[in-house]
């Protein structure tokens, strides 16, 4: 990175830091915290969808649409994050691929299960073998969005279902004694004063969500969890030029430190949007907002 | 002069379905990255150390394009039979266990002698031992009366766990350790040592026979050639060669 960086055994402590801070191992690391905060900002609201989809699917009056969201909520809550992100991505990725390859290569005669292994034509491969390296991880990546979407939709839906439900019974009654339609009484009345009751349970699920990110190395996305871990073990001076003891310790000091700004923030974000939503509502807390003004 | 045409397009048709499914294929190797100096992210963040070179000249032999990706050891064979990648090539010693699950190609290295490091003189028999999950050194403390055996996910931590003392002598292949006792004052190998699994091959598909075939060529022209042990006398002085 920069000139004096030729011989780190040379350098005074300082600018060995800025040489030891900017190698390419380093530069990954930092590129893993976007990727984090990327993914974490594409998930966030594709999980809101589904839990939304889920939560609208479980209350419906219409039974088979019932019961498809009451198993989704169902299902996924109760499998393991771990289990599913093993299972899930690997039957997903294959079952893209046996679509593509039944479209593909029609004239195929091989069986596709082979023992233990899961083989198409090289045209269905997603992506395509000969792809380069960043179509691959990219791919990886919204898998992952994917993924992560379903497991934390199916929580949201659940607090958005129970949410749902605390609306107060008479502001639906008042609203079907004006002659609101069910579907006007969803759209005007249930869900702009769900919010309230649906926040604390989904502020908490985003503190999850954030944290849930080391799961990402499962799927080959490297995060900073991962880099945290390769880049604080010890090094020899044999295959380095910045050879250290084993400073995991420091490395996840600094971890614990952005997770903790992080987790002020959303914090704050959360407090001000409950804040917002309580306005004008019939709780304790819209009620407290009222005499203060 | 029309059947010329139709017959170089038949011939121009025909190559490109060939082309489809050989060439054109970029073979995606596997590693785990962690595993100096078998296999570790260099400073600039890229695979390097033997199998590095190893695999590189292995893929220019057999002609072909190859390309790095990490994964992390615990599910390494796994996403090699879903097809992430096309070959794992992580200094996995050839076993049998294994060898049921996917196939190998002819090996690489000798049998290596795995080794014992530890803080001072332990006596293993009856030592808690560190080894790393789902390594045939794990599995051989397992099977060892007296001994317990204590698994981590990655060969950092079982080094780490005999210098904060959870652990007596951490079993891991020779060079790894040897690399490591070098660079701390505190830790040693110990005398004893075992000799344990078949050397260490590259992992390919079952179904893969084709590019097993091809691999085993390019190693074997390295073997001939002495280009295989001069790479084995740069990165692994403790190993034996061919």
């Amino acid at each position: 990175m920069f000139e004096f960086c030729t011989d780190p055994d040379q350098l005074e402590t300082f600018r060995w830091f800025s040489c030891y801070l900017t190698t390419g191992k380093h530069m990954n690391l930092y590129w893993s915290v976007l990727t984090v905060l990327t993914l974490l900002a594409i998930t966030a609201p594709t999980a809101l969808l589904f839990g939304f989809g889920g939560a609208a699917a479980a209350r419906s009056r219409i039974a088979p649409l019932r019961w498809i969201g009451q198993t989704y909520i169902a299902v996924v809550r109760g499998i393991p994050d771990i289990a599913f992100f093993l299972f899930f991505v690997i039957a997903l990725d294959q079952g893209i691929e046996y679509l593509r390859h039944q479209a593909l290569c029609p004239d195929w005669d091989q069986p596709i299960r082979q023992g233990n292994d899961f083989i198409v034509c090289q045209a269905a491969k997603m992506p395509l073998g000969s792809a380069p390296q960043w179509v691959h991880e990219t791919y990886g990546f919204a898998i992952a969005v994917v993924t992560f979407a379903i497991v934390f939709g199916a929580f949201a839906a659940n607090v958005l279902y129970g949410a749902m439900r605390a609306v107060p019974r008479a502001q639906i009654e008042t609203a079907e004694a004006y002659g609101m339609t069910p579907r006007q009484t969803f759209r005007r009345v249930l869900v702009p004063q769900m919010w309230v009751y649906a926040l604390p349970g989904l502020g908490n699920l985003w503190m999850v969500l954030m944290k849930a990110t080391p799961l990402l190395f499962l799927l080959g996305v490297e995060d900073l969890v991962y880099w945290a871990r390769e880049l604080g073990g010890s090094k020899t001076p044999r295959f380095t030029d910045y050879p250290h003891g084993d400073w995991r310790m420091w490395y996840f000091l600094a971890l614990l430190v952005f997770y903790l700004v992080f987790t002020r923030i959303s914090e704050i974000v959360i407090e001000r949007a409950t804040a917002r939503v309580t306005l004008g509502q019939a709780t304790t807390g819209g009620e407290a907002m009222r005499k203060a003004a | 002069m029309k059947n010329l045409i139709l017959a170089t397009s038949a011939l121009a048709l025909m190559a490109g379905t060939a082309m489809a499914d050989g060439h054109g294929k970029t073979i995606r190797l596997g590693t785990e990255g962690a595993y100096a100096p078998y296999n570790f992210l260099n400073d600039a963040g890229e695979v390097d150390g033997f199998e590095r070179e190893v695999g590189d000249e292995l893929c220019a032999r057999a002609e072909l394009t190859c390309e790095w990706v990490t994964n992390e050891w615990d599910s390494i064979i796994p996403n090699l039979v879903s097809g992430n990648y096309d070959v794992i090539i992580a200094g996995m010693s050839i076993t049998d266990e294994r060898d049921e699950v996917i196939d190998f190609s002819d090996p690489y290295t000798l049998p290596d002698a795995s080794s014992y490091l530890a803080m001072g003189e332990v006596d293993v028999k009856t030592a808690v031992l560190a080894a790393q999950t789902g390594t045939i050194q794990a599995s051989f403390i397992a099977s060892m009366d007296g001994a317990t055996l204590v698994e981590f996910a990655t060969p950092e931590e079982t080094v780490a766990a005999v210098k904060n003392g959870e652990a007596d002598a951490v079993l891991a292949d020779k060079d790894f350790l040897s690399a490591i006792a070098e660079a701390d004052a505190d830790l040693q190998l110990l005398e004893q040592s075992e000799l344990l699994g078949g050397g260490i091959g590259l992992g390919i598909r079952e179904s893969d026979g084709e590019l097993r075939e091809k691999f085993n060529v390019a190693i074997q022209s390295m073997k001939d050639d002495g280009s295989l042990n001069a790479l084995i006398a740069k990165w692994l002085p403790e190993a034996e060669q061919f």
